[in-house]
């Protein structure tokens, strides 16, 4: 909502400077979001009449003027513009005058013609940002007068960012009610008076569609002149409120839709059929709109429609066939009262923004229709002449308007301050709610121009607003104290993310949505989550996994010339799913990950560690970390983002909880990567039970530590062989540590030596070296089960 | 032999004896001198054997007088080996020096990301007021997002919204199903919770929350991204007051950019689930931004239609609920300019937020 203030200090106008007056507003919860004036400052300009021109004599773009400024004698002003003309009204810079931009003019000469002043384009004055030539004035203007007078340039243009519960404020009429509540500064509002009719002729219009349209007032005016000239304090107020000036009888229509927020339509008579009928329009019913634009409408729209077919679209926008033209004769004005639940939604369905629509589908007031109907009437009178008809004013079906009780206590209680019963009472009278005295409180029927106030608590808002939020003190809350659970069977998110810093990692965050690629790629995923109205087609589809998003990270980061990366991200992916699962939106899976990324060096490159790269057992060890209560095992299996045979799935407690594993070299290629990086992901849930940890005696008895040194298959995994050496284990076998993998000389070609360290503990008393060597002959059955020999 | 002759020739050996042991420079050169003097056939050694020969009445003064000696010698002996090593440790410890201006050995840490410092701060604070942290999904149903939250279909506060829809299985355009528009939701699924577990009416216990998650609106530019982090905040008990909402904010605030210079006003605005509602403005009392208002939160006292769909009673029971922007809160804190760079994974951006 744009308009400019001395439009509304018409209105209402409180002692308040312009800066307070904007405060006022936006703490009364209407946003002033831009404030300017409408022309940057600039003096000693003046109308100017032209009234010769001639060639400069030495330069062919330049003009010699006289120009009256109002001074008697005229002055002699070098000009460049195309434009200038004699009989022109123009504005005219005389020396002193310092224009935007700290430009000053001075009395000088133009290739040796002396120029006194300047005549000035709207540019050179800050007005507008490109302008072709001189800034034509109204041929009224009188020279010498100042030309900020002239245009009322000592005015600030505002522009409120409303919210949708205030459409009463969409026009002057109600930003003056409003600025009235607060500051108790009296309305004028111009004088309407109800025209007599000078004819019989009217319109028969049938409201079909009660649902639709409430209330439908019109009247005809015969023998308008369509040609008019709108009048200049007209143009300006619809220019301050960002409104183009079209034609007089357009620019009534619209003056009267911001100045009472009441908006209207005037068809072309002559071009409507027949009598009209208020109805929902028929399937692929079609309407062609102003400008030329054909829609479709189908039983969800409301239109207006003469015998022909529709001529407008209900509450949002006129029609093409019966606009007014130059040409147009006789009028018929429309104000109605579609109902918001008519009308909402259509503008977006049809993606038109109209301020007609914007204001019905929030409210509009629907007491008002026979008054914007006279201000129509009495304004196309004035400007454009003609014969008023007769007001026909139709009701099908008003908003019911059932009185809002308000406690004195309930307001007291929500908002937590103790006004007085006078004082609230006096607020609701300000706003123009006429409260009744009710038990406790009051009761008020919603005012016609207000749709936000239903029940209790819009009134108490209606209290907070003008006592001003910032009189309400802020004060310590009251509840019981309670402390919050803190359990140790779960480790929180943000104890894995300090893992993983302290491992070297860095968090990112990456969007949720990906290319429909990287699905595909790393997760084979054919059927992703794909959004209806993606934001660029790149970004089409949710991601059903995080590896997507590190790679595509790492590859922006190699591009920056980084080394070396440690990077992890916790999220969401979304995927697919065809059970039901309580607490769930049915069709999806929506699970918390976290997934990391290493590349480049195992350690930063350093003058104490030798230089190498980071492998899958460095990454291991970091995934191992992260789940330092529940074991987890690592089995060989394929992922569609892995080197097959450097990938494994991870199971914490015998459940999948997520993979790890180095790029498979394809995508290293296709994503353009200097080296394979190591990859994780995992299901957060599985990540995060945790046990609480119970006592055991430490053994009085000394350990014993034994080694075990066997060959195996080169192929054989070595969780097969711990599993093995735990799935029967003695008692007092409390770690087996594999310390050293070897192939090479000294051992068969196909097969591996594996070293096994044992510590063995009784609780009970000394080990015998026979239990210990029982002991190692048992843990070695066990290995040669595996095909295992002992190495000699 | 006179008394004062032996005094002369014991202090001459003594002094030719510390001569000796000054020249000698390790343990080895002094394991010989000392045999020189106390091995078997040492000048002191000797000396005793010579006692034999003496007469029995001078025998017992000579033999107390060479022992004398022989103490001395060994006392300068020891003393000399002490040093000795004393020297050949210090030598040791010298070449054992290290640089220790070298940087030491190992892997360098990680960081958090920016926002997640900022989300674990605020859930800290919020914390210590007793609010715990709840959650809920990112593809929400209409009912929750909007219809649970007073907002029914073709709301005008929708456009407000732009929101994200998916497709199904079969590529049609789901309407009962989107991407979250903001963490409110997550109020309703709560609340409605809650209630199962309590029952709404009688003896239920209050509800305090916060709900930090990303949340989706199709926008796009330096101060939008279409994905973007929010933190929810809910109360819901016997004595909740409006003046109290704005006690927890501006006390939030304060702590969060540890400052009280750091101006807080409420303006009225408008939630279709809050009733009052306020924008949270803060004005900085230092800094590039001094003095200009910056919206970083919205909230309200929940309205008595979302406490009624959740089915607690909004006669007994009155909340408030607030949504903020981590994001926002997080560039004004660190002075980051644009917001994009949250989602850009640039190591650079984020290494500076690793301490």
């Amino acid at each position: 909502m744009k308009f400019s203030e001395s439009w509304l200090r018409q209105f209402v106008n409180p002692d308040l400077s312009s800066e307070a007056l904007a405060e006022l507003l936006t703490m009364a919860g209407l946003e002033v979001e831009e404030r300017g004036p409408v022309a940057p400052p600039f003096n000693n300009v003046v109308v100017g009449h032209v009234l010769t021109v001639t060639k400069h004599p030495d330069a062919d773009r330049l003009n010699v003027c006289e120009v009256d400024a109002g001074e008697g004698t005229p002055r002699q002003i070098v000009c460049g513009a195309s434009n200038v003309a004699p009989g022109l009204k123009v504005p005219c810079a005389l020396p002193g005058a310092v224009l935007p931009g700290d430009f000053k003019i001075k009395e000088a000469k133009v290739r040796g013609v002396p120029s006194a002043g300047m005549l000035c384009a709207a540019v050179e004055l800050g007005m507008a940002k490109e302008s072709d030539g001189l800034m034509i004035l109204p041929a009224d203007a009188q020279p010498g007068t100042s030309l900020r007078e002239l245009l009322g340039l000592d005015d600030i243009c505002l522009e409120l960012k409303l919210t949708p519960n205030r459409p009463d404020c969409l026009g002057m009429l109600g930003l003056a009610r409003e600025v009235s509540a607060l500051t108790g500064a009296m309305v004028t509002v111009p004088a309407i008076d109800s025209i007599k009719a000078t004819h019989e002729t009217t319109v028969p219009v049938s409201i079909n569609a009660p649902d639709l349209c409430g209330r439908f007032t019109g009247r005809v005016i015969k023998g308008v002149n369509a040609q008019a000239q709108t009048p200049a304090w007209m143009k300006q107020c619809l220019e301050r409120s960002g409104l183009r000036s079209i034609s007089a009888l357009v620019d009534i229509s619209n003056y009267v839709m911001l100045e009472l927020n009441r908006p209207n339509h005037v068809f072309d008579l002559g071009a409507v059929q027949g009598p009209l009928t208020v109805r929902w329009a028929n399937d692929e019913e079609k309407l062609t709109l102003l400008g030329g634009a054909e829609i479709s409408l189908d039983q969800r729209y409301g239109v207006i429609a003469d015998e022909v077919g529709a001529i407008s679209l209900a509450g949002i926008m006129g029609g093409e066939r019966t606009a007014c033209t130059e040409t147009t004769k006789d009028v018929f004005i429309e104000a109605a009262y579609w109902h918001p639940a008519a009308i909402q939604g259509r503008s977006r369905w049809l993606t038109l923004n109209t301020d007609a629509g914007h204001r019905f589908e929030r409210g509009v007031d629907f007491a008002d229709t026979v008054t914007g109907v006279e201000r129509i009437t009495q304004l196309i009178l004035e400007i454009c002449g003609g014969a008023a008809g007769p007001v026909v004013d139709q009701i099908t079906q008003l908003p019911s308007r059932p009185s809002v009780k308000v406690r004195f206590a309930r307001i007291r209680k929500v908002l937590g301050i103790d006004p007085a019963d006078a004082e609230i009472t006096k607020i609701f009278n300000g706003l123009g709610f006429q409260p009744k005295p009710a038990e406790g409180g009051l009761e008020i029927v919603p005012p016609s121009w207000r749709h936000d106030l239903a029940i209790e608590e819009d009134l108490i808002e209606e209290v907070a607003r003008v006592i001003g939020y910032d009189n309400i003190p802020a004060k310590p809350p009251v509840g019981p104290m309670n402390m919050l659970g803190q359990t140790e069977k779960s480790r929180p998110m943000d104890a894995l993310r300090g893992t993983l810093v302290e491992r070297g990692y860095q968090e990112v965050i990456n969007l949720a949505f990906t290319p429909e690629a990287w699905e595909s790629d790393f997760a084979a995923n054919a059927t992703p989550v794909e959004l209806a109205n993606p934001i660029a087609s790149h970004l089409s589809v949710m991601r059903s996994s995080l590896i997507g998003g590190l790679i595509n990270t790492l590859a922006n980061n190699q591009r920056r010339r980084q080394p070396r990366l440690r990077l992890f991200e916790s999220g969401r992916v979304f995927e697919r799913q065809n059970a039901t699962v309580a607490g769930q939106v049915d069709g999806y899976r929506q699970t918390l990950r976290v997934g990391g990324l290493a590349w480049g060096g195992a350690a930063p490159e350093q003058w104490a560690i030798p230089t190498r790269p980071a492998d899958f057992y460095d990454v291991k060890a970091d995934v191992e970390a992260l789940s330092p209560a529940q074991p987890l095992r690592f089995e060989a299996a394929v992922h569609p983002a892995f080197h097959p045979g450097r990938s494994a799935r991870v199971l914490c407690s015998d459940l999948a909880i997520g993979w790890i594993g180095e790029l498979h070299p394809r995508w290293v290629q296709k994503y353009e990567l200097e080296s394979a990086p190591v990859l994780f992901e995992l299901e957060i849930d599985g990540l995060t039970p945790a046990n609480v940890p119970v006592y055991e005696p430490v053994s009085a008895f000394q350990a014993v530590v034994r080694d075990l040194a066997v060959l195996v298959d080169a192929k054989m995994p070595a969780q097969t062989l711990i599993d093995l050496l735990w799935s029967k284990a003695p008692d007092v076998l409390r770690s087996v540590n594999l310390f050293d993998q070897y192939q090479g000389k000294g051992v068969p070609e196909g097969s591996k030596s594996l070293a096994f360290r044992f510590t063995l503990q009784d609780t009970q008393s000394t080990l015998e070296d026979q239990k210990v060597e029982a002991v190692m002959t048992h843990l070695l059955g066990q290995l040669t089960q595996a095909g295992a020999t002992l190495r000699t | 032999m006179s008394s004062l002759d032996s005094e002369i020739r014991s202090e001459a050996l003594l002094a030719e004896l510390a001569e000796a042991l000054a020249a000698v420079k390790d343990i080895d050169a002094l394991e010989v001198t000392k045999a020189r003097y106390l091995g078997k056939t040492g000048v002191v050694t000797e000396a005793l054997k010579g006692l034999v020969s003496l007469p029995v009445e001078e025998r017992k003064e000579a033999g107390s007088r060479i022992n004398k000696i022989k103490v001395q010698v060994d006392a300068a002996i020891n003393a000399r080996r002490d040093a000795l090593k004393e020297e050949q440790l210090a030598a040791r410890l010298a070449e054992e020096a290290l640089d220790v201006t070298l940087p030491g050995r190992g892997n360098e840490r990680g960081g958090l990301h920016p926002v997640t410092r900022s989300l674990q701060r605020i859930e800290g604070l919020f914390a210590s007021m007793g609010f715990s942290v709840a959650e809920g999904p990112e593809i929400e149903t209409d009912y929750f997002n909007f219809t649970a939250l007073n907002t029914p279909d073709d709301h005008p506060a929708r456009s407000m919204h732009d929101t994200f829809y998916l497709k199904d299985s079969q590529g049609n355009v789901q309407s009962d199903v989107l991407l979250r528009t903001h963490t409110s939701p997550i109020q309703a699924r709560y609340m409605q919770a809650h209630v199962a577990t309590y029952g709404g009416k009688e003896g239920m216990p209050e509800i305090r929350i916060i709900a930090p998650g990303r949340v989706y609106r199709v926008d796009s530019d330096a101060t939008h991204s279409p994905m973007f982090h929010q933190v929810e905040g809910l109360w819901v008990g016997e004595h909740v007051t409006f003046a109290g909402l704005k006690g927890v904010m501006i006390d939030f605030l304060h702590q969060f950019f540890e400052t009280d210079a750091l101006e807080v006003r409420f303006r009225p605005s408008f939630f279709p689930f809050t009733e009052p509602s306020a924008e949270i403005d803060v004005a900085f009392g230092e800094g590039p931004l001094k003095g200009r208002w910056l919206e970083v939160a919205g909230c309200g006292m929940v309205h008595p239609n979302v406490l009624t769909e959740a089915g607690i009673d909004p006669e007994r029971y009155v909340g408030f609920a607030f949504g903020m922007g981590p994001d926002r809160l997080t560039m004004l804190r660190y002075g980051i300019n644009d917001l994009r760079l949250f989602f850009e994974g640039d190591v650079r951006f984020l290494n500076q937020f690793a301490a």
